[in-house]
């Protein structure tokens, strides 16, 4: 671009991309280190066993094999986001079909999944508890026996096999009393596999002093140290984290995988180690969506004003808490959707079973609840014989209006959402639609939604080189939604430079400022604004430098596009950045480096207005704003759903780079089609029966709509970097929701169970 | 055994077992990565490398059998007009997003223009159908193939 474009706002090709098209991009699995050893991990056959004792003799006697480890060759460490309660490697007990119990080092992947295989393990199995509801029984085998003395980050009283329970409730439910209609529900969603299409791996290297540098498929740097440093009582500072290309995090990379065990395995070899999770492995061992168990009930006026809900959730953890009271608390959180309620509360239980952990997953828990509640809205209006659409827009968040619980609001585009997708649709005319061909129903349907961004801590280094020319290292890892190039933008902005004049720093926790991760659709608002207050410091800096070379007050200068400052008013009178740098390298003052640290703030519940126990998040974020429309087609012969066209609108304050704000918005529509209509982990008795993409199913082109039209809104965050939201969930959220408002209009059926699989579909015209 | 295959218009001599795939061996031994290990099931399609011209998975590819086969890599088309309007145009629509599945989607692309330069929307998708990509959602990698046809017309 030239050096007068704006860099905020310009649809720029991703600044990594050349290398992604080239085939030159390296993942984890596409790194060599000399004297590498392969890694491989052993899983548990058993849902739920006590481990009675190894032997690894024969899996020693394999050629090539440097070490084979086991639970007992780990210290008694746990990790955990919320709760610790997990070992690196099983010790003890193992808690899921999968669960690594051994690992093996050694010259070749094909000797070191040999050896694992050979480790033998005897058991003592234990009844698997694999529903919550079993978790409940009273006379339910405990999962976690020591959960009461394990260190929690909050506490709500876990027993048993209860890892968390959180409730938020607001207003009086007297409101109850004056509606006109209540609708009340049960509802259950299943989990999803994250498939990013890279799996999970890691690459471990010990250096002569003990340190080891880990490489991996990560959302975060500083958690995977944090996470290695707590399962294996090392101290981070021991550890130094970097990341390669990432193929892709949903959620699925943000807690640990598989690092821990490739880290001691090095540690134990004295070698470098890799190890790449097999897609089946990757399936089994790493996380999943939850599967949410709703009671939702809603109540409105005859006009359509909605005035009460009251949302219970039951939670399947799975083995390990991880992120799980995390999901919790924001679903819970997010209940109301982006509506105003009289009386609003939410409470959930999560507990333990013998599955895989479920984790976060792009959405948090929103998509869930959005089924539910954006379902009942459309109820309603169906029983006033109301517009959808009309009901959400007589309830909405106003601009001035507070989130559930008493948060601060800032921008909110929500109207404009709903209008541009109106228009976009033709929804006026939706009853017109005619069916493509007959034996088919065609329907348009709805839904809104919000979604935060924020979160925790974030950090920006800008440092300004000899040369002029810019680096910027905030350790946010892009996980190929596009941070490094918003970043880019957003620095490149602050400081008129062009933007190939900025380059940024691969994320390292030796180097890099600390950020909590790529995560809660968090990086480009908070990560962000770090950016534009680290350029902030640079400028001052240039200025104080300017004032000196051209002798005036720092205050009349300005910097002008293309790396230039200068005196205002006077367009001679102005130095380039490479002679301010010059002279601050060589001369006065030092290097220039503008540093910036902060931490979401704002508090999530006003304590005046709501009663909360257990909410996990007292600081959350930013909100931002969507709205969806949907076409979809049912062929009654065979029960398929097949989504014609889409608008998704979402409000992001104001978009970095519009095309990776579209790339959002379609790739979260075409995973939240894959969650609403087949995407299922079934298990077949303890064990996971679809591990593979073979008989796990995401969408191909083929079951895409190509007409899927991304509106961008832009309602200025105040505080947000050039008033930027985050965009990164918020197109999956209610996907399941419009999908299934509209099967309820072709079908005049409502659908409380995910996924709308043909069968499920077909049952419900049979009346099944 | 030590086999000879013809990759990207050189002969390479690999040392193979006879359960290697191609796609082991052009990561493993000739560190040509772009290939992708995605599934290793022959599903994903991240894998795709031409043989003789047609798109492969070369993860159900036994490298035993490619003897004699010209096989061509990402790595082995930098220098491929069409390749190049196909990156370009990948680059330029925002169809890239962690790139993962991009090697394997390109040489698809790459083989479907070869016999219809001229494809309709429905053609792209259709030939891209064995390609997963979990990030883009597909609608910018179809536009970006439309984008790279057009381009080649005179
Ligand atoms: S790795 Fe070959 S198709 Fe997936
Ligand atoms: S860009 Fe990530 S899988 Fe396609």
């Amino acid at each position: 671009m030239s050096a007068t474009a704006k860099a905020v706002g310009a649809a720029l090709p991703r600044a990594e991309v050349r290398e992604k098209v080239e085939g030159r991009a390296q993942y984890i699995a596409d790194l060599y280190r000399p004297g590498m050893l392969h890694g491989a991990v052993l899983g548990s056959p058993h849902a739920h066993a006590r481990i009675k004792r190894y032997d690894t003799s024969e899996a020693l006697a394999v050629p090539g094999v440097h070490a084979v480890l086991t639970g007992d060759d780990f210290g008694d460490h746990r990790m955990g986001a919320f709760v610790k309660d997990e070992h690196a490697i099983a010790k003890g007990k193992v808690r899921y079909v999968g669960e690594p119990v051994a690992a093996v080092a050694a010259e070749t992947e094909a000797a070191a999944k040999l050896a694992a295989r050979l480790v033998s393990v005897e058991y003592e199995e234990l009844p698997a508890i694999l529903s919550p509801e079993a978790a409940l029984a009273p006379d339910a085998a405990i999962i976690h026996e020591d959960v009461a003395s394990y260190f929690k980050v909050f506490d709500t009283g876990s027993t048993a096999n209860v890892c968390s329970r959180t409730s938020l409730t607001e207003g009086d439910a007297a409101a109850w009393d004056r509606c006109d209609v209540i609708v009340e529900g049960r509802f259950a969603t299943q989990p999803q596999a994250h498939v990013s299409l890279e799996p999970c791996g890691a690459l471990a290297e010990p250096d002569a002093t003990g340190r080891v540098t880990l490489w991996s498929a990560n959302q975060s740097v500083f958690r995977v140290q944090a996470n290695v440093s707590e399962s294996l009582g090392l101290p981070m500072a021991q550890l130094r984290c970097l990341t390669p290309r990432v193929g892709a995090g949903f959620g699925n990379k943000m807690e640990p995988h598989i690092q821990p065990i490739a880290v001691k395995l090095a540690l134990a070899t004295g070698r470098p180690v890799k190890l790449i999770l097999t897609r089946e492995e990757d399936f089994e061992i790493v996380r999943a969506r939850h599967p949410f168990k709703l009671r939702v009930r809603t109540g409105a006026l005859k006009d359509g004003t909605l005035v009460a809900r009251e949302v219970e959730v039951l939670l399947d953890g799975g083995a390990y808490a991880d992120d799980s009271p995390g999901v919790l608390g924001y679903s819970l959180f997010m209940s109301p959707g982006p509506y105003r309620f009289r009386y609003m509360k939410a409470s959930g239980t999560l507990v333990y079973t013998n599955k895989l952990r479920f984790g976060a997953f792009r959405g948090f828990g929103n998509p869930q609840v959005s089924f539910a509640g954006e379902q009942q809205i459309d109820e309603i209006a169906a029983r006033l014989g109301l517009d959808p659409l009309a009901v959400r827009e007589k309830s909405m968040l106003r601009p001035g209006d507070k989130w559930f619980g008493g948060a601060e609001v800032g921008s909110n585009g929500l109207e404009e959402c709903i209008a541009r997708v109106k228009a976009a649709s033709g929804w006026a005319k939706r009853a017109e639609l005619e069916p493509s061909a007959p034996g088919r129903k065609r329907a348009m349907a709805a839904a809104c939604t919000a979604h935060i961004s924020g979160l925790l801590a974030t950090g920006a280094i800008v440092r300004m080189l000899e040369d002029g020319s810019i680096v910027l290292n905030t350790g946010a890892v892009d996980i190929g939604q596009g941070s490094d190039t918003a970043l880019t933008q957003i620095c490149a902005e602050a400081l008129k430079v062009p933007i190939e004049r900025v380059r940024l720093a691969s994320p390292d926790t030796d180097g890099s400022p600390y950020n909590w991760g790529t995560t809660a659709s968090r990086v480009t608002y908070t990560t962000g604004r770090a950016v534009v207050a680290a350029a902030l410091e640079v400028e001052k800096q240039i200025k104080q430098h300017a004032s000196e070379m051209l002798e005036c007050d720092a205050a009349d200068l300005e910097l002008r596009p293309g790396g230039r400052v200068g005196i205002v008013g006077v367009p001679d009178k102005a130095v380039s950045f490479f002679e301010v740098s010059a002279r601050a390298h060589w001369a006065r003052g030092g290097p220039i480096i503008g540093h910036n640290s902060l931490v979401f703030e704002k508090p999530s519940v006003d304590p005046k207005r709501a009663i909360a126990v257990g909410l996990p998040f007292p600081q959350i974020g930013a909100f931002a704003f969507g709205a969806l429309v949907v076409d979809i087609e049912i062929d009654e012969t065979t029960g398929k759903i097949e989504v014609k066209r889409a608008w998704s609108a979402a409000d992001v304050g104001r978009a970095i780079n519009p095309l990776a704000v579209e790339g959002q918005l379609e790739g979260a529509f075409v995973q939240g089609m894959g969650l609403a209509l087949n995407e299922e982990m079934v298990w077949d008795g303890p064990r996971l029966a679809n591990p593979t993409l073979m008989d796990y199913k995401v969408p191909t082109t083929l079951d895409s709509p190509h007409e899927i039209h991304s509106i961008i809104v832009e309602a200025p965050e105040p505080d947000g970097p050039f008033g930027a939201k985050g965009v990164g969930e918020i197109g999956i959220n209610v996907v399941p929701a419009a999908i299934a408002n509209a099967a309820a209009i072709a079908l005049g059926k409502r659908f409380n169970a995910l996924p709308l699989t043909p069968e499920r579909v077909l049952r419900a015209m049979l009346g099944k | 055994m030590t086999l000879a295959l013809s990759i990207n218009g050189r002969i390479r001599q690999v040392q193979a077992g006879l359960s290697d795939t191609l796609l082991t061996v052009l990561r493993d031994q000739l560190l040509l990565t772009a290939a992708k290990r995605g599934c290793n099931q022959g599903v994903c399609g991240a894998c795709t490398v031409l043989i003789d011209g047609r798109p492969q998975r070369a993860c159900l590819s036994l490298a035993a059998n490619c003897e004699g086969a010209a096989i061509t890599t990402l790595e082995g088309l930098q220098r491929d007009a069409s390749m190049a309007r196909l990156q370009k145009a990948f680059a330029a629509t925002g169809a890239v997003q962690c790139g993962f599945c991009t090697p394997g989607v390109l040489v698809s692309a790459h083989a479907l223009l070869s016999h219809n330069a001229d494809p309709r929307t429905d053609e792209i998708r259709a030939g891209l159908s064995g390609n997963l990509c979990r990030c883009s959602g597909y609608r910018k990698i179809v536009d970006a193939v439309a984008e790279a046809a057009k381009e080649a017309k005179p």
